[in-house]
């Protein structure tokens, strides 16, 4: 397996673009990325995407977002891992460069959500959950990490308090990011106060609806050396599964896939979970990013609600975990996140995260996940 | 002999009282409940319908029966308000208990009589020897239009029979029917509400049919009224089976153990046999009980039934009638009970 | 919602909650399968759940899916039945303060779902305080 590194990136802002359609956003983002790692062919292209049948009625889009970026005749794949999209997108672009087959690949996430109504959305993403044992019985997603809340401040005794900080901390670092949806700060009472969704789980405990594209370029760590920016690989890639059903799972306030994909990443690059100086997580809700911090074995099990309560994950704290913002802030088209993810911490290691940058940030951690668990998938990025 | 081998209830928690539908329609409150003795009535969850309600009502039928489902092979609901105008409410009953596919099933349809028919003939088969056991049910969550009379009394409820030869826990001595064509309350297919005659729904309906099949069975079968220990009628009010039991010659105190109507209303369908399931979980072997419906376009079935020893072995494998009527109610205002009742048209 | 056919095909589930019990390990699989996910056998036996158990987690949907509109709020909860199956559903007959985690419930058959004023009516499993 060769090594493999990260020659560009590129994002554009996030937010409700109605006068950009799916092919726009994605284009966007793609030229970004090109014109950052100066490429201008690419070997193949893997773009992430949940769900582009449900929300704009169009699939076979690997050949379509080929073409608009003007790069046909390129092998080009779709690859669908409900809110994981993105990650396994860089996943199967990390694959193919470190196998030898390509070189120079693309790896995209998009998702254009806002062509339709509020429950047309709700209804597509609820496809990352059992449909027929889980979403038949009306449970919603909120309802799902609701339901993992719940057990979690039962087992724990996680406060409420301590779920609003995970809001309050990824928007403080969300007001320091250009391209986030939410560029604001919100307070503690804000979150409390909001509307609630799904008991113990408010409004601004849980990711928005957001139109978004994201790109990075993969190469051989030979091409990145001609480059003049600090050279970043990518040195692992973990992926695990479970099921998709919370109620099939081991341990409700434990995800495990996200332990293994993570266990065999810090295997596959020889760290440890004290090695790693910044985190982006997949904060689709509060209780998320909470439950992943264990996981990742960041903090010990159960601790989690007053790891954020002491600070230890805010920008000063000893593991900064979503400087970008997170996907509460950000914005969360799905899947563009997991790519975005990894552009943030390329950005960090690059010392290009101006006000949100964590000094002598040398390796860095993606974690982005799928449904309730379903699915999780781990990147582990060093610079030289 | 054949008879009833095990019979089970529901009711849906919810109650409404007579003051509070008043109130909204600007009706007088007390008046209303001395001319129907009835205070409160029961009401279905929006996720309660006739077949929900005959699930249940079966289920605890069958742990008193104490017998292979599969071996059923007759299973009828009898409703005014089945879910569907043209689709069986019978099998997803029959699906529901395990007794597919080896079955028959039909829905039946007679104003609140529907219940009765359906146990007439389940008992009917497993009679003639057709089928091991049949299982008939009276169910409905009936409909009053807002502000008429019928608001007051129309509920929802359930009550399930298993008719067999061996294990019988009442058996059925005789059995009689007693119909006419009389339009005394009607709905016609579209409306969403019933009509009725006003105060022709008395003596040339209810009081005519009952009395009919009451007289008519008890001549049948060589019997006086002080011969039954419990007598049940039809409760479409409170005064009704009351007054009908006197004119037959009844006590009060053997109609008082089946008379549910005041807490409960009337369940349509399922009204006499919810009279029938409460006066059976209180009943002594020997016993000898006169059920007769009514259902208006109209007709009355009767039965008489003699209790065994064994209604001391299934009387309590499953939840009594009067502890379903009394534990557990759920209050509604008005404004709910509507919601719950689709009273309210929303826009598609 | 589901379409007709994927709603019947569950039927056995949602109406007798039949599941299969891997003959090899004794996993019980609800929905059945073909492969059990423990010791990857292909052997199962049909078996009919309990029908009783305890709330492990619950939450109050306010802000519920489409289809659920009028329904909102409801309450959902992961029940463990006395067979060590956990299920997903609906906890009604139950005032929210009443909801808690252990609590006692049983299955009871109830509407899950119609659609409109002319689709089909969707049943299944609720559970409900025992």
């Amino acid at each position: 397996m060769r090594e493999v590194a990260v020659i560009g990136v590129g994002m554009n802002k996030w937010g409700e673009h109605w006068e950009k359609s799916l092919r726009h956003v994605f284009t966007e983002a793609a030229i970004l990325a090109l014109d950052d790692a100066g490429v201008e062919k690419i070997d193949s292209m893997i773009v992430g995407c949940m769900s582009s049948g449900l929300f704009v009625g169009q699939e076979h889009i690997s050949s379509l977002l080929a073409d608009y970026i003007g790069q046909v005749p390129v092998p080009a794949a779709r690859v669908e891992s409900a809110c994981a999209s993105g990650g396994l997108a860089l996943r199967m672009g990390w694959i193919e460069v470190a196998s030898g087959l390509s070189d120079v690949v693309l790896v995209g996430g998009v998702e254009k959500m806002t062509d339709v109504n509020g429950n047309e959305a709700t209804y597509a993403l609820g496809t990352a959950a059992d449909q027929e044992y889980e979403c038949y019985h009306g449970i919603t997603f909120p309802g799902l990490y609701a339901l993992m809340a719940r057990a979690h401040m039962d087992k724990y005794g996680t406060t409420r308090e301590q779920l609003a900080m995970v809001a309050v901390k990824n928007h403080a670092n969300g007001s320091l990011n250009p391209l986030a949806q939410y560029p604001f700060k919100v307070s503690v009472e804000a979150v409390l106060s909001s509307v609630m969704v799904a008991d113990p789980l408010r409004i601004l405990d849980c990711s928005p609806i957001t139109d978004g594209g994201a790109a990075l370029i993969l190469a051989p760590v030979e091409l990145a050396k001609k480059l003049k920016k600090p050279i970043v690989r990518v040195t692992a890639s973990g992926m695990a599964t479970d099921t998709i059903a919370l109620s099939s799972r081991r341990e409700i306030t434990w995800i495990e896939s996200t332990h293994q994909a993570a266990k065999r990443a810090y295997a596959m690059a020889g760290k440890k979970p004290e090695d790693i100086h910044v985190v982006e997580v997949h904060d689709c809700f509060t209780i998320a990013e909470i439950c992943v911090m264990e996981a990742l074995g960041l903090v010990e099990k159960g601790k989690g609600g007053k790891a954020v309560e002491d600070g230890l994950t805010s920008l000063q704290g000893k593991i900064p975990i979503n400087t970008s913002g997170g996907l509460k802030a950000k914005g969360h088209p799905v899947g563009a996140t997991g790519v975005a993810q990894a552009i943030e911490i390329v950005k960090q290691l690059r010392e290009e995260a101006g006000p949100r940058q964590v000094k002598g940030a040398r390796v860095g951690m993606t974690q982005n996940m799928g449904g309730s668990g379903g699915s999780s998938i781990v990147h582990i990025f060093e610079r030289s | 002999m054949e008879g009833i081998i095990g019979y089970g209830a529901s009711i849906p928690r919810n109650r409404i009282k007579v003051e509070e539908i008043a109130k909204v329609w600007g009706a007088d409150a007390p008046s209303y409940k001395k001319g129907l003795l009835v205070e409160e009535k029961s009401v279905p969850s929006p996720d309660q319908d006739t077949i929900t309600m005959s699930v249940e009502a079966s289920k605890c039928a069958l742990k008193r029966a104490g017998i292979n489902p599969k071996e059923i092979g007759a299973v009828y609901i009898g409703s005014e308000s089945h879910p569907y105008a043209v689709k069986p409410s019978g099998t997803v009953l029959a699906e529901a208990i395990g007794a597919t596919p080896e079955v028959h099933t039909a829905d039946f349809e007679f104003a609140c009589k529907a219940g009765t028919e359906g146990m007439f003939v389940a008992y009917g088969l497993v009679k003639a020897g057709l089928i091991k056991y049949g299982l008939g049910v009276g169910a409905d969550t009936s409909q009053g239009a807002p502000g008429d009379a019928l608001e007051y009394t129309a509920a929802a409820g359930a009550a399930a029979y298993i008719f067999g030869r061996e294990k019988i826990v009442a058996a059925v001595l005789e059995t009689y029917s007693y119909t006419t064509d009389t339009p005394d309350f009607w709905r016609r297919e579209y409306q969403y509400y019933p009509q009725h005659g006003g105060r022709f729904t008395g003596d040339p309906a209810y009081f005519k049919h009952i009395t009919g099949a009451a007289r008519g069975i008890m001549s049948k079968a060589g019997m006086k009224p002080a011969d039954f220990q419990y007598v049940i009628f039809h409760q479409p009010n409170g005064k009704f089976p009351l007054r009908v039991g006197e004119i037959l010659g009844f006590a009060k105190k053997q109609i008082e153990p089946g008379w549910l109507v005041n807490k409960l209303g009337n369940t349509y369908s399922g009204s006499s046999p919810l009279g029938l399931t409460a006066t059976l979980d209180i009943s002594q072997p020997g016993d000898l009980i006169l059920i007769v419906s009514y259902g208006s376009g109209a007709g009355s079935d009767g039965f008489i039934l003699k209790v065994t020893d064994r209604i001391n072995e299934v009387r309590d494998l499953a939840p009594k009638t009067r502890e379903l009527l009394d534990k557990n109610r759920n209050y509604l205002e008005y404004g709910m009970y509507a919601k719950f009742r689709h009273k309210i048209r929303k826009a598609d | 919602m589901p379409t007709p056919s994927r709603y019947w095909r569950e039927i056995p589930q949602r109406y007798r909650l039949e599941a299969a019990k891997c003959k090899n390990c004794g996993f019980i699989a609800f929905p059945p399968r073909l492969v059990c996910p423990r010791c990857q056998s292909r052997a199962f036996e049909t078996i009919t759940l309990a029908d009783a158990g305890k709330i492990v987690t619950y939450t109050i949907i306010r802000v519920p899916p489409h289809p659920f509109s009028d329904q909102a709020p409801y309450a959902v909860g992961i029940v463990e039945l006395d067979d060590g199956v956990r299920l997903t559903g609906q906890v009604v007959d139950c005032a929210f303060e009443d909801l808690k985690i252990g609590r006692r419930v049983k299955i009871e058959f109830r509407k899950v779902y119609q659609e409109g004023e002319a689709g089909v009516i969707y049943y299944g499993y609720k559970f409900v305080p025992e």
